[in-house]
């Protein structure tokens, strides 16, 4: 903790910053030890603990899914294969309604986007509390635990969308036909040719922009009241963040399922000729 | 909350994650349960496949039944002819021997009297001639009589 007796204004601000290791002005390489110096230190710094946990919930979401898929038996499948077999198969019905070409790419893409997001969001669900106080004892001052309520985290997700969607309408419709969409939509007239391509750059642009967003508002949202929930005395703390959690565990599955699903509809887009 | 380099791990990280995704979660798992589905499309469609069977077997079973009745009671039936047929055939032959055999005794009764009568005559002839000898005493020339004798037990 950032103090002995933190105000809840310091409280607030230190379960909200990240561990940050990067290039300080006067430090030189190093992590940061305040949210000014973490400010100081640019673009150039990387946000450990986000990295840290989105790789290992990515990693268990690999490590999970390999070992299930590689005992899978065509026989009657056991629980743990169950389970991931019933999230596979709601993937992949989800993307054969939503997605109407060819693209062995897109149901994996789905897959990944799904688990992983939604293992991220689930790590909301450990007390606010506990992992600050735990890295707090081997000395590391900040540990803001869940990924997602770093836009860096989200937006980065939805940039690799972006490249996505970049990448197909160019390889469906080629390099022409993808700036004859950008330029001749919605008003095929070449006096409007500028108009359609404001429009249409934003709509393209808006598109992870808001992706990232929601996912990262919901999450720092829904963090921000457990923090402030924390703040209360132990004792009445528990009548708010127990229906919250509960609650949480509905927006946590279902921010995966439309970060997923709107990745699908976008790639999708990107597939068809208008 | 500074956008900074994470963004660009994010993104590094997502782009590996799907790639192994892609390369080593997404087919075996998709590889198991197309093939479980093709294994319960292909169980179901032995099932129907045998019921279909054991139906043709029941109806092919109860056909064969019913043959092998009608052909039971036909055999049955022609038995029941060749018996009668084969008791009136005895029966017959049994009446024609039977008057085979009364005729031949009636022949034979009649051979035996006729004999008799033969035997009969040739005495009654004889015995006539010794009469009519000891009547006329010897006057009587036996050859020229003994034609007029025989000429009588001729008639009798």
């Amino acid at each position: 903790m950032a103090g002995n007796n933190p105000t809840p204004v310091e409280y607030i601000q230190h379960h909200l910053q990240n561990l940050t290791y990067g290039y300080h002005p006067e430090n030189g390489w190093s992590i940061a030890h305040s949210a000014g110096e973490a400010q100081e230190m640019g673009f150039w710094a990387i946000h450990l603990d986000t990295m840290g946990w989105s790789l290992a919930m990515g990693a268990l979401f690999i490590w999970l899914f390999r070992k299930v898929g590689k005992a899978a038996t065509t026989g009657v499948p056991g629980k743990l294969q169950n389970a991931i077999e019933m999230v596979f198969e709601f993937i992949e019905s989800t993307v054969r309604g939503a997605f109407k070409g060819k693209n062995p790419l897109i149901a994996p893409i789905a897959l990944t986007l799904f688990v992983w997001i939604f293992l991220m969001n689930l790590l909301k669900l450990v007390p606010v509390d506990f992992a600050p106080a735990l890295f707090a004892r081997f000395g590391v001052e900040y540990m803001k635990l869940v990924p997602t309520t770093d836009p860096n985290a989200t937006l980065g997700m939805a940039l690799g969308v972006f490249c996505l969607i970049i990448y197909y309408s160019i390889k469906v419709k080629g390099l022409g036909g993808f700036a004859k969409e950008l330029s001749l939509t919605p008003f095929n007239h070449w006096l409007l040719i500028p108009f359609n391509l404001v429009m249409e750059l934003i709509g393209l642009l808006v598109k992870p922009l808001s992706l990232g967003l929601r996912l990262f508002g919901n999450m720092f949202a829904g963090e921000v009241i457990f923090i402030l929930i924390a703040l209360l005395p132990f004792w009445v703390s528990w009548t708010l963040n127990v229906p919250w959690a509960i609650f949480h565990i509905l927006v946590i599955t279902l921010q995966a399922f439309i970060f997923t699903v709107l990745t699908v509809v976008y790639l999708n887009a990107a597939h068809e000729h208008h | 909350m500074n956008i900074n380099m994470t963004l660009i791990g994010q993104m590094i990280a997502f782009a590996i994650f799907v790639w192994f995704c892609t390369k080593y979660v997404w087919p075996p798992i998709s590889n198991a349960l197309h093939e479980r589905q093709k294994k319960i499309a292909d169980g179901l469609d032995a099932a129907s496949r045998a019921s279909r069977d054991l139906e043709l077997a029941e109806q092919q079973a109860s056909e064969t039944l019913r043959e092998s009745k009608e052909q039971a009671a036909e055999i049955l039936e022609q038995a029941h002819k060749r018996s009668t047929q084969m008791i009136d055939e005895a029966r017959d032959q049994a009446r024609q021997e039977g008057e085979r055999m009364i005729a031949q005794a009636k022949s034979e009764i009649d051979q035996e009297v006729n004999r008799a009568k033969e035997e009969l005559r040739g005495q009654v002839s004889r015995l006539a001639i010794v009469g009519a000898e000891r009547v006329l005493e010897a006057s009587i020339d036996e050859k020229q009589h003994g034609k007029l004798v025989d000429q009588l037990a001729e008639e009798l």
